[in-house]
């Protein structure tokens, strides 16, 4: 306790919709330690986004509700902190890139003024003159000449302004950044360089990394740890090598694989995970995979798998009980 | 300039840019800005070439002179006042007022919609029911009892006016403001950690500022109108200080044999709203991203 940056324990969010209660989040655990860069991965509606949102309790009120669980950052109890408490995290020591560079910058701010303003609210002491400088440097870092900073979002092309999403990210020099989705919006030669530069500019000011990704490759290239997100709560999680290797996975995890096209060997037909994913307003009360799992058992839909470890590799399955985690 | 060029200089403007551009080839609201410019700069400016006691400098020898006598362009009224300077000095509470009234009742109607819209809920049919309360009495009629209870005057009369005007903008910026604040940059502006009333007034309002400046041109005119018709009543402006309204109400018993005497100050009245309103439809026009290109 305390040591970790950020630690997330048994965490319920639901969404209170008219129509429906929305299971979002059933029990997330998640340790994240400085300078580390965790890979979540999951299909959409896994509840990957509601635990970005709950970190920086940015539900939609009235709407979102953690019902259970804490989350703690470097020793702050961020559910029960005061709304000026979180202010002061949100962007200086907690920043978040967003899925579309389209949609997430103001149009009719300079991209200037919006970094500008970061810093405005963080570090009210600075000079007017080392904003700027502040400015112009994190625009050099990410890649956008610095005379470009009174240009308006419309002129830059997508790319450029997640460079700029970025920008605005970093220009506090935050301790953890909740990536969500940052290249799903761009076509794929600029996913690889926006990857690239967040390696980079991670590794430099050594910022803890929350990456939230539909891409497995992306994982293997980028993170430390991953964890596998199914209806809301996390079935896999470990170093990249213990899920890359592919040696054990959870079934989930498995299907996922299987579901990516190989570059070497025959061309093989692609094996899709069966079945459609776990209705969140209505989930079963065993393991939430086991009505698309080719092992379930009777078993796997009565109880709940708990998590079973192997080093730092842990499995949600029933097939892993034993510790050597033998199928 | 080539066309090219021009495309790309287009291109690199602001926002603000490129809504003046769309506006300056409007011919007609072109039109409508440039008599609203001159009528304002020379009321603005009347002390310089109108001296002030010819509003008021009575004369029985020159009653009743129509336009074009000597010394009276347009003319004189009934105890013999030169009209020309009382339209000037006139036009400076008329245009002057409706500016003061349409900038408060936008401050205020601002302020509320833009929170009443942001926050939703609770505060918003707080605020929304006020305004409702006071959109339910016709405008006129309840600028009439504001007038009534405050008192006769033309402070109380801008009072008056405000009240009745700023529930509209509050409506106009509160639907605005829905639209907006699910857009994802207010997100990413909360996840820098701005607080509520630094995104409502710096980051939504502005966004969604085109159909409150078109209301407010628009409303403008009607400002206008509002107070020649509170002047005409009796109840606005009291004569004898000049205001349009007011003019061609005390005007009112000469107008059979003397038309010029309505035609006047009513010319200035319809010229001025008919001017505004084409400012507001072009501004309309030009926000509207449809016609971008």
């Amino acid at each position: 306790m305390g040591e970790h940056l950020l630690e997330i324990k048994d965490l319920y969010v639901q969404y209170n919709t008219d129509d429906a209660t929305v299971y979002a989040v059933n029990g997330m655990n998640l340790t994240l330690d400085k300078g580390e860069v965790l890979g979540m991965v999951g299909e959409t509606g896994a509840g990957k986004s509601t635990t970005a949102l709950s970190i920086l309790q940015l539900l939609p009120p009235k709407v979102g509700e953690i019902t259970r669980g804490s989350i703690t950052y470097d020793g702050t109890d961020i559910l029960n902190a005061k709304a000026q408490v979180m202010r002061g995290l949100r962007g200086a020591r907690i920043a978040m890139i967003f899925q579309d560079p389209m949609s997430s910058l103001n149009p009719i701010l300079t991209i200037g003024q919006q970094i500008h303003e970061v810093l405005e609210l963080h570090f009210p002491s600075m000079s007017r003159e080392e904003m700027d400088n502040r400015v112009d440097e994190i625009l050099g870092l990410v890649g956008i000449q610095k005379h470009r900073k009174n240009e308006y979002p419309h002129q830059f092309s997508g790319g450029m302004k997640q460079r700029i999403g970025i920008a605005m990210a970093l220009v506090a020099e935050p301790e953890l950044l909740l990536a969500d989705e940052p290249t799903t919006a761009l076509d794929v030669t600029i996913q690889a360089q926006i990857l690239q530069l967040m390696k980079e500019l991670q590794q430099k000011h050594n910022t803890a990394m929350i990456l939230i990704t539909h891409n497995l490759g992306v994982v293997a290239e980028f993170c430390e740890k991953v964890c596998v997100v199914y209806g809301g709560e996390i079935i896999e999680e470990g170093a990249v090598e213990d899920v890359f290797t592919r040696e054990k996975n959870h079934p989930y995890t498995q299907g996922l694989f299987e579901s990516i096209p190989k570059l070497t060997g025959p061309v093989e037909r692609l094996v899709p995970i069966q079945g459609f994913m776990v209705d969140p307003t209505n989930l079963p009360k065993g393991c939430s995979f086991a009505e698309r799992c080719p092992y379930a058992t009777d078993r796997c839909r009565a109880e709940k798998p708990g998590f079973y470890m192997d080093g730092t590799h842990g499995i949600k399955c029933f097939r892993y009980e034993n510790a050597k985690g033998e199928a | 300039m080539s066309k090219k060029d021009r495309k790309k200089s287009l291109s690199n403007r602001s926002q603000l840019g490129m809504i003046a551009f769309r506006f300056s080839k409007n011919k007609l609201a072109m039109l409508g800005l440039i008599v609203i410019a001159v009528l304002m700069i020379v009321c603005i400016s009347a002390p310089l070439f109108i001296d002030y006691t010819l509003v008021y400098k009575q004369s029985m020898a020159v009653r009743l002179k129509g336009p074009g006598t000597e010394g009276h362009i347009l003319g004189t009224d009934q105890f013999g006042r030169d009209l020309l300077a009382r339209i000037i000095y006139g036009g400076r509470i008329s245009l002057l007022a409706g500016l003061a009234v349409v900038g408060m009742a936008l401050v205020v109607g601002v302020i509320l919609g833009g929170c009443a819209g942001y926050f939703g809920g609770k505060v918003d049919n707080v605020i929304m029911r006020i305004c409702d309360v006071f959109m339910a009495v016709p405008r006129m009629l309840l600028s009439m009892a504001v007038v009534a209870a405050l008192g006769q005057g033309t402070f109380n009369m801008l009072i008056a006016l405000t009240v009745a005007a700023f529930p509209g903008f509050a409506r106009t910026v509160r639907a605005s403001i829905m639209t907006l604040r699910n857009q994802e940059y207010v997100e990413a502006a909360k996840c820098c950690g701005t607080s509520s009333s630094r995104i409502i007034f710096k980051h939504v309002v502005p966004n969604g500022l085109g159909p409150v400046i078109v209301s407010a041109t628009l409303q403008l005119g009607g400002t206008i109108l509002a107070i020649a018709s509170l002047g005409f009543l009796g109840i606005g402006v009291s004569s004898p200080t000049p205001e349009w309204g007011t003019i061609l109400s005390e005007n009112r018993t000469n107008i059979r044999y003397y038309p010029y005497l309505g035609f006047v100050p009513g010319f200035f009245i319809a010229i001025s709203v008919m001017c505004l309103n084409f400012v507001g439809d072009g501004l309309r026009d030009a926000l509207d991203p449809r016609t971008k290109n």
